[in-house]
């Protein structure tokens, strides 16, 4: 278990950066605002406009 | 290395041990992309999917205008923020691409993604092939610079315009393709620049008929990013020199052109697991937690010199 952590360090750091991230960006309702933009057409991706 | 034999050899991927789990590969990742696009009505009536579940991005390239997408397209959703009104900084989607890079690096290319699937796909008709050629080295960098350029740096100089999404993305058009099907008003409104990214789509599909996932080897920005995390990844992949015979099997069963022997993590690799099953010695081994290679570079070559 202890040699996981060691040969895994960076991952692990990053993993809970990125848990860090993720909170800090639901915290300020950043999901809202993936949601809006996903659930409409996106004219640009789809290539309209 | 004979380039010639190579190239042979990955005209038929599915010699020796590689069949079976190959075709394991090919059931995961289909379930992967049916669960991202589980709205399958969305293909029939061209309508998109609204439900909450819009809020996750999904780890690989699958477009949120796809009528069957219930998931978010994270590439999609980062030039969304940074080319906002408003600069945002992109906690959430930035947090959820660390994450997946971190877990799993590459894996995502090689399992999870529904746009390296279709080209593996493509990849398996039969005809002309050439997965092996000079420039190859060279155009693996215009990915970093399609990251760079088209999802950072002209978003958020250009407000409103999600510049990869608009003038490149493959899997966007592909699903502006899958809506005018089934949706007229759509349709009427195709134009130039629907014309540019069918050109774009059309070269995509070409070239992944005689060259292995040429999109994610040069074009593709979220295997750019997570290429990144391969070295650092929990998933990884472990090379044992001792086992070594120095056989060349793994090299010649890669068609991302890797050398695992002495890159086991490299940037390029999908985690396909090929070179894994071509060794007769199981000398490499990939998975959770595995270590790093079991050697360096410089050792490998100590070696292989002592030996001669
Ligand atoms: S490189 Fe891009 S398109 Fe290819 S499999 Fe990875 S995420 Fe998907
Ligand atoms: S190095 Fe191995 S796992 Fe990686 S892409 Fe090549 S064959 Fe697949
Ligand atoms: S790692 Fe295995 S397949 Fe690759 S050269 Fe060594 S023995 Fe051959």
């Amino acid at each position: 278990m202890k040699s996981f952590f060691k040969e895994n360090k960076v991952a692990i750091l990053l993993l809970v950066g990125a848990a860090a991230l993720i909170f800090v960006g639901l915290f300020r309702s950043q999901t809202s605002a993936v949601l809006s933009k996903a659930v409409r057409i996106c004219m640009e991706c789809v290539g309209l406009g | 290395m004979d380039e010639k034999k190579l190239e042979q050899n990955q005209k038929d991927p599915g010699k020796k041990k590689t069949g079976r789990s190959g075709s394991r590969r090919l059931v995961i990742q289909s379930i992967a992309a049916l669960i991202q696009n589980a709205n399958l009505k969305g293909f029939f009536t061209g309508k998109i999917y609204t439900g909450t579940t819009k809020k996750v991005c999904v780890p690989g390239l699958n477009c949120y205008s796809c009528p069957g997408a219930v998931g978010a397209c994270p590439i999609g959703s980062l030039q969304n923020f940074l080319g906002g009104l408003k600069f945002r900084f992109p906690y959430y989607v930035l947090g959820l691409l660390i994450f997946f890079g971190a877990l799993l690096g590459r894996v995502v290319c090689g399992f999870l993604c529904p746009f390296g699937l279709l080209q593996d796909l493509l990849f398996m008709i039969p005809f002309y092939k050439k997965n092996r050629f000079k420039v190859d080295r060279f155009l693996r960098y215009l990915k970093y610079a399609v990251l760079l350029v088209l999802v950072i740096i002209l978003p958020l100089c250009i407000p409103l315009t999600p510049t990869y999404c608009k003038y490149l993305c493959p899997s966007g058009t592909t699903a502006g393709l899958f809506l005018s099907f089934a949706n007229s008003s759509l349709r009427r409104r195709l134009g130039k620049l629907f014309a540019w990214k069918a050109v774009v789509l059309g070269i995509v599909v070409v070239s992944s008929l005689i060259v292995y996932r040429p999109f994610c080897k040069y074009l593709c920005p979220l295997g750019a990013f997570y290429g990144f995390f391969n070295r650092f990844a929990i998933f990884r992949m472990h090379f044992d020199a001792e086992k070594c015979v120095h056989c060349q099997a793994c090299v010649k069963a890669c068609k991302m052109n890797v050398d695992p022997t002495k890159h086991p993590n490299s940037m390029e690799c999908i985690r396909c697991g090929d070179c894994v099953r071509a060794c007769p010695q199981s000398a490499l081994e990939q998975g959770f937690g595995k270590g790093h290679s079991g050697k360096t570079k410089k050792e490998m070559s100590q070696n292989h010199t002592a030996e001669l």
